[in-house]
């Protein structure tokens, strides 16, 4: 299997206290893996090793490896605005920018300066909204506030915003927590439209989501990364008993 | 039923300091347009508001005449204008180096210092303009081979953009540490450095925040007095040339209300024509400013 990142002996820390203990995982390429585990247990802090995010928080500190396509992102050579735009983020809260629906997409491409004439600006614009299955919805008000959607359409606008710069991983943080059913459901029927093009990792508290949309599941347990298989292996046969207390539902 | 009782209380005990506060302003406003009205009984409106020469006195027929407002306001507006070109540049750099840049230790111990040089009185300021700056900027101003009045417009509208920084710096600062982390995190998601983060996402979200920053000095910056009497001076002259000696709205209700006239003197009453316009403006200033930013949040949301 070729892995589209993998994580060796990854160690975080925030000051003296470590956050994430020697985890190993490897992340298939065009697959969704999704992150369960308890509150607390390091997910969030996990996914955002992955493109650096933690680089933002002062006393956040990393050892070990993350390669991407076999190239350690943690390298002192790695520049960190190119990698993250080729493993992007969504996160648990939507948080599109105080500006209009069109600016909102084009954010990203601007900014590294993706298309050289306005026209191939809408075209990426419309291509990643339509993607994010919200053409439909915003085409006749694309200079309207984001801000005036609802939650749902602003989560699906922030996942728009992140495949317009072409990555080639998405990372999503409980993307759909702040969501009602069916604004879930159709998140989720778009993470598994876009598998065909990215590799995602979800992390998620909903044990059903992970089994609906993922096809390698990771539980994580206080820092640990206690058992990553094949997603329906993990759901009927886990190994570890922390997995199957978590999955029948005995804590967490 | 007590606890009824106690809120029912407790509410009419907060309607009526609310009821005080507002019929304190009401009673200052009807009493400063009242005394304007018997000003401008004396003293055409127009001639106040477009006369060129302010050189108030009135003459032994009992005619009020030299009562030109215009050389105060264009003192007053070359004044905060140099004083603005100061401070909105230094306060919005200072507030996001502080903001955004700055370790959380620098942070903690600049701001309350900014807080406490907000506080110092105006008068100390003022002092260091007369005694340090001027003959500083004099200096400058002769390897130029030019000539600074003592008392000039650059001088009090330098010391005034320097009193007023402390105070804007810590607004802008407020306005731009107030914005969610989730904006910040994600820009830089997108793979958008922190400079480009600040212009493009929290500079246009603290935008209406900024310019409420902005008019608070800048009523702050017209109101102000102290500085003007001791760096620009009283002489009236109706000039946009900085390094002249000007002098402002303010500064003249001071100097009409300074002396041992009687209370209906046209000279004392001009002092409340002059604070009515000061009112008038400032309230504009406001309304224009509230609209712009009601404006901007409906576009941008
Ligand atoms: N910026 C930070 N500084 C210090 N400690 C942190 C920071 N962020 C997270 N932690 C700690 O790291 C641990 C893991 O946090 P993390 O947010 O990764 O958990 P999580 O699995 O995402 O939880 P949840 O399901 O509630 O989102 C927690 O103990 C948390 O308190
Ligand atoms: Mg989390």
């Amino acid at each position: 299997m070729t892995f589209k990142m993998d994580v060796k002996q990854l160690n975080l820390f925030y000051g003296d206290k470590q956050a994430l203990f020697n985890v190993n995982l490897g992340l298939p390429a065009l697959q969704t893996t999704a992150l369960i585990g308890p509150s607390g247990c390091g997910k969030s802090s996990f996914l955002k090793c992955l493109n650096r995010m933690n680089d933002i928080v002062l006393q956040a500190h990393v050892e070990g490896q993350v390669l991407l396509d076999g190239q350690d992102i943690y390298a002192p050579s790695v520049d960190v605005v190119s990698l993250r735009t080729k493993v992007g983020m969504v996160f648990q809260k939507p948080n599109p920018f105080p500006r209009s629906i069109y600016e909102n997409v084009a954010y990203g491409p601007r900014i590294h300066r993706l298309f050289k004439t306005k026209s191939e600006l809408d075209q990426i614009v419309e291509k990643s909204l339509v993607r994010a299955g919200l053409w439909g919805e915003v085409k006749d008000r694309l200079p309207q506030p984001a801000m005036r959607l609802s939650g749902g359409q602003q989560q699906r606008l922030c996942i728009a915003r992140a495949i317009a710069v072409n990555p080639e991983v998405i990372l999503m943080d409980e993307p759909c927590s702040a969501l009602d059913p069916i604004a879930t459901a159709k998140v989720e029927e778009l993470i598994d439209e876009l598998r065909e093009k990215f590799t995602i990792v979800i992390v998620t508290h909903n044990l059903q989501q992970a089994a609906r949309v993922s096809q390698q599941t990771a539980f994580f347990h206080s820092g640990y990364l206690v058992e990553a298989r094949e997603t329906g292996a993990l759901f009927t046969t886990p190994h570890d008993e922390r997995t199957q207390g978590y999955i029948t539902g005995r804590y967490g | 039923m007590r606890s009824l009782w106690l809120e029912r209380f407790v509410r009419c005990f907060f309607f009526l300091c609310a009821l005080g506060a507002v019929i304190v302003t009401i009673g200052i406003v009807v009493s400063l347009i009242g005394e304007a009205f018997r000003f401008f009984a004396r003293v055409s409106l127009f001639d106040f508001l477009f006369g060129l020469t302010w050189a108030p006195r009135v003459l032994p027929t009992g005619e009020a005449v030299g009562f030109g407002a215009i050389p105060l306001f264009t003192g007053t507006a070359l004044i905060t204008l140099i004083a603005m070109l100061i401070a909105i540049p230094c306060g919005t750099m200072v507030a996001i180096y502080l903001s955004e840049y700055a370790p959380t230790k620098i942070r903690q111990t600049v701001k309350p210092l900014l807080e406490i040089l907000a506080g110092i009185p105006t008068l100390v300021y003022g002092f260091f303009a007369a005694t340090t700056l001027a003959p500083l900027l004099r200096n400058i101003a002769e390897t130029f081979h030019l000539t600074i009045a003592s008392e000039s417009a650059i001088n009090a509208g330098l010391v005034m953009g320097i009193m007023i920084l402390p105070y804007m710096t810590s607004l802008c600062e407020d306005a731009l540490h107030r914005l969610p982390l989730s904006l910040r995190e994600g820009s830089m998601g997108l793979g958008a450095t922190s400079s480009e983060t600040i212009m493009r996402v929290l500079l246009p979200a603290a935008f209406p925040n900024l310019m409420a920053a902005f008019l608070l000095s800048l009523s702050r910056a017209i109101g102000e007095t102290m500085i003007v009497v001791m760096a620009a001076g009283l002489a009236a002259n109706l000039s946009f040339n900085p390094l002249q000696a000007v002098t402002t709205v303010t500064v003249q209700i001071v100097n009409l209300l300074t002396g041992d006239q009687e209370f209906d003197n046209a000279k004392t009453l001009a002092a409340f024509g002059l604070g009515f316009v000061l009112f008038i403006l400032t309230l504009i200033l406001n309304i224009l400013a509230l609209y712009g930013i009601k404006k901007y949040k409906r576009i941008h949301g």
